[in-house]
């Protein structure tokens, strides 16, 4: 289950931008029982996860709804008060000292903006630089930069609520990078993207990535963002980091599988071909299951020689059935 | 400093974009004060000098009622509207990690709407007032510069009283009923109805001490010239700063508590 050891000590390991040890966050939710009278129960959302990662390093934080991402991103930010445990980004306590670690995060929401609505975009960039106090040259070059790789030369008159939801999402990013900041928290940032912007947006995060000066802590739904952008993933789900490696390894943990989709020229009996188990029927049409780490090509080759083989298609398997299977796992122990 | 500067600017700039609401709420603020100024002139033909006031004076209050209505929020419509949004959405989390304080912030972003509004939502219903009607018009430079200031002041003892009506939204997730009760209070206790100086007894006296009055009542007074030579101005104008001060250091009290206690709202 990867990296579980603790390491102690305020120095730490030199490099860790981010460290959690230990972080628990419990919420009090009532529930009515009566007319007057209420039930108090604990929702503990994060329930003790520790991890540290590494100055440059860009890093996947996934998990179902619920689970735990956003509320480690609000104790990350200093939001959120954490309720046991410690947590330490670029050396400073988040929620003893919000407003100084703000002038060196970047937070990105993909669900929300921090642009000024009914403002040009250039005057919330304006924005930015008075608020981080960002040197006019330097200023400058991280908004041309900006400009440049995301597309926004066009845009930057326009007032924010005419932008597209991709055209707002860029203008975001770029608002969250203009002042350097040493730690990127990225919580769905293509989230409701149409493919095209999406790969812009995963491009730029490549670039960012490249110049290796920042610390990304990217959250997701889409396991495309993961694959292009990041060598280390941590699943986390009811609060619990179920998993924290690379994402080969998360399919192996996960047991996650593939499923080939098959089209027999007539109605077929469910198929039996070695390394694969037929899971579904309907009409010509058959799904066969395998393991994500085995390779489809000696399979498809085993279906079309013995089997009337009209059409194929590979399924990859989803983010969420990976995890939900780690989850099964760790409940089956 | 720069930062709320240029929050400021924003602010006047954000309500600069919408010019055909401005003209509407103009139309809105000259139609009101007409048929308040025409009450207020039965009124006072009834009991002339009711609160000290002749009867320019009182259509001249009228008119700067309408001129403030906007700019002091006295029926409110600033900034707590959106904050009690940001909170109940959990936008305010964006406002949390900026490294800016939260309560400048509104403050600024409110001084730069109220800026907008004295220019867009006050000079030009005065402006309609006076080819209608005779008003009563600051005697020397001094006393519209002390307006100015009284209105500024008013501007900032509204903001303080309606951020801590948003901040209600962090316990109470809606705050649509408190942020009702506030304006009704306000209008009242601000002499939007009726000039203060008209309500006799201890409701009178009540009136004239509570900080609301600060939004109306004292910079019409400093512009009727009823505040009583200079240092009746400087003492108007403490009143107004006193309670900016205590309802601003109340507001950060409740802006630590809010923050370091309450939940912010969505995933």
């Amino acid at each position: 289950m990867g990296r579980t050891e603790v390491r102690d000590g305020t120095g730490g390991t030199g490099d860790a931008v981010i460290r959690l040890d230990g972080v628990c966050k419990v919420f009090d939710v009532y529930r009515r029982t009566g007319l007057l009278r209420r039930e108090r129960r604990e929702v503990r959302a994060v329930d003790g996860i520790s991890f540290e990662v590494a100055r440059g390093e860009t890093v996947g934080y996934i998990g179902p709804n619920g689970a735990g991402k956003s509320t480690t991103i609000k104790m990350l930010t200093g939001i959120l008060v954490p309720s046991g445990g410690s947590v330490r980004v670029a050396g400073i306590d988040p929620s003893r000292e919000r407003t100084r670690l703000a002038r060196r995060i970047g937070v990105v929401f993909g669900q929300r903006t921090t642009l000024w609505w009914d403002l040009p975009l250039r005057d919330s960039y304006d924005l930015v630089r008075r608020m981080y106090r960002v040197e006019p040259a330097r200023f400058r070059a991280n908004l041309d930069r900006c400009v440049d790789l995301l597309d926004l030369g066009p845009l930057l008159e326009v007032p924010v609520r005419q932008l597209s939801l991709g055209q707002r999402m860029r203008g975001d990013i770029a608002a969250a990078l203009l002042h350097d900041p040493e730690v990127l928290y990225l919580d769905e940032p293509t989230i409701g993207l149409d493919v095209i912007s999406k790969a812009k947006v995963r491009q730029f995060l490549a670039e960012v990535k490249a110049a290796g000066a920042t610390t990304v802590l990217l959250t997701t739904h889409d396991l495309t963002d993961i694959e292009q952008l990041c060598e280390r993933v941590m699943v986390i789900d009811h609060g619990r980091l179920v998993h924290d490696g690379d994402l080969a390894g998360l399919h192996a943990v996960g047991a996650s599988e593939r499923v080939l989709v098959v089209d027999f020229a007539r109605e077929l009996p469910a198929v039996d071909v070695p390394g694969a188990r037929t899971v579904r029927v309907e009409g010509p049409r058959q799904w066969l299951s395998f393991p994500a780490s085995a390779s489809a090509a000696p399979l498809v080759a085993e279906v079309a020689a013995r089997y009337p083989l009209v059409d194929l298609s590979v399924r990859e398997p989803a983010i969420e059935e990976v995890i939900a299977r780690l989850y099964g796992d760790r409940a089956s122990l | 400093m720069g930062v709320y500067r240029a929050v400021l600017a924003g602010g006047f700039r954000r309500y600069a974009t919408y010019r055909v609401a401005t003209l509407a709420g103009v139309f809105t603020n000259a139609v009101f004060g007409m048929i308040m100024a025409y009450t207020y002139i039965a009124l006072w033909r009834v009991r002339p000098h009711l609160g000290g006031y002749d009867e320019t004076q009182a259509v001249t209050f009228v008119w700067l009622g309408q001129a403030l209505l906007t700019t002091t929020a006295l029926m409110g419509g600033g900034c707590e509207t959106e904050l009690i949004n940001r909170i109940r959405t959990g936008d305010v989390a964006i406002d949390l990690y900026r490294p800016v304080d939260l309560q400048g912030w509104w403050l600024a972003t409110d001084l730069g709407r109220a800026a907008f509004q004295v220019v867009g939502r006050g000079v030009l219903p005065m402006a309609v007032a006076a080819l209608l009607f005779p008003l009563a018009w600051p005697s020397s430079p001094l006393v519209w510069l002390a307006f100015l200031v009284a209105v500024a002041l008013g501007v900032v003892v509204s903001f303080a009283v309606r951020y801590l009506v948003a901040l209600v939204a962090f316990w109470l997730l809606d705050g649509a009923g408190v942020v009702i009760l506030s304006n009704l209070v306000a209008l009242f206790f601000s002499g939007m109805v009726l000039p203060l100086t008209v309500f006799p007894g201890a409701l009178g006296t009540a009136a004239r001490v509570l900080p609301w009055s600060a939004l109306l009542q004292v910079p019409a007074d400093v512009f009727l010239g009823r505040a009583g030579g200079a240092a009746g101005v400087l003492g108007r104008l403490a009143f107004q700063a006193a309670w900016a001060a205590v309802l601003l250091g109340a507001g950060r009290l409740m802006q630590s508590v809010a923050t370091r206690k309450v939940v912010v709202q969505g995933g």
